[in-house]
């Protein structure tokens, strides 16, 4: 299992990210579970991370906590995929 | 292209300005922008909507709110009341007939207005993102930071946003205010197409988006 099932969560997830950081859908749907994101992608800065996370509780209908929030989390798009999953799960 | 309208402030009135298409037409359309960052996401947005709404025989005003962009006024003494009497003289000056709210306007705009409401967004949410940004800039700084005492001290002193020194009259008004639309219509942006501008890192515009709004407003308008 790689955690990139082609699931609800990995379409909505890839949807945010499009829409947040204005990145082509093409380049979106390349994302792999190692994709880097957080120093990686230059359009993810802080203010950008804090919308991402906004619009994830939005169309997740989750609550992230300050202290869910860390360097892990935004380090790949496998790490974030599986921390939405494991959210919605518990919702 | 700019108008002038005569704004209440704290220390008396204030020349605010407004982007205006004026032909002294029949209708007339009040545009509240959307608050803090996403007002500058979404100018060249409206503006382009703007546009298309003039050449479609409809004059269009879009005013800074007090404090913002080319506003005399101070941000720090501004509040969500402060606003929402702002955007009241806007359209009395103006004598606009409808009016258009984007995001966080919809919580300060004139809501005896026909008119549209553009994703209303609740104030709590527009708080908690720039409390967001706040604290993971922060701790990219390697301080300590998290968002209830920063709140805490928000609402007693006042706090800095994303770049906008916060009263602690806004800091409450924003805790509590949810979108105030009564008899608009919302718009989601589904029915514009597209990506939210509002959600960009940079300022962008989508001519596609702008014809659907435009042409969304004259359709309703004429019905």
């Amino acid at each position: 299992m790689t955690g990139l099932a082609n699931d609800e969560t990995d379409t909505l997830l890839r949807a945010i990210l499009r829409d947040v950081l204005g990145l082509a859908a093409d380049r979106v749907a390349a994302f792999d579970a190692d994709t880097g994101l957080f120093g990686a992608l230059p359009e993810l800065d802080s203010m950008a991370v804090a919308g991402l996370l906004t619009e994830m509780e939005d169309r997740f209908d989750i609550v992230i906590d300050d202290d869910e929030v860390d360097g892990e989390l935004l380090e790949t798009y496998g790490n974030l995929l599986a921390f939405a999953q494991a959210k919605r799960a518990a919702a | 292209m700019f108008a002038d309208w005569p704004c209440p402030g704290p220390e008396g009135p204030a020349s605010e300005q407004a982007l205006a298409f004026d032909r002294d037409r029949a209708h007339r359309l009040l545009i509240v922008p959307a608050l803090f960052e996403e007002a500058n996401r979404t100018r060249r947005f409206l503006v382009e909507t703007m546009r298309r709404l003039d050449a479609a025989g409809i004059d269009s005003f879009l005013p800074d709110l007090p404090g913002c962009n080319e506003s005399p006024q101070d941000f720090a003494a501004q509040s969500l009341h402060a606003w929402r009497t702002a955007m009241a003289q806007a359209a009395a000056h103006f004598a606009v007939t409808r009016v258009l709210a984007v995001r966080g306007g919809a919580l300060v705009f004139p809501t005896s207005l026909p008119g549209w409401v553009l994703e209303p967004v609740k104030g709590a949410t527009v708080l908690r993102q720039m409390l967001r940004a706040r604290t993971l800039s922060a701790r990219e700084a390697g301080r300590d930071e998290d968002s209830a005492t920063l709140l805490e001290h928000g609402r007693a002193e006042g706090l800095d946003l994303a770049g906008y020194r916060c009263g602690a009259s806004l800091i409450a008004g924003l805790e509590t205010a949810v979108p105030a639309d009564e008899g608009q219509r919302t718009i989601r942006q589904a029915e514009l197409g597209g990506g939210a501008l509002w959600l960009r890192a940079e300022p962008g515009e989508d001519a596609a988006q702008s014809d659907a709004l435009a042409a969304m407003i004259a359709r309703e308008i004429a019905a």
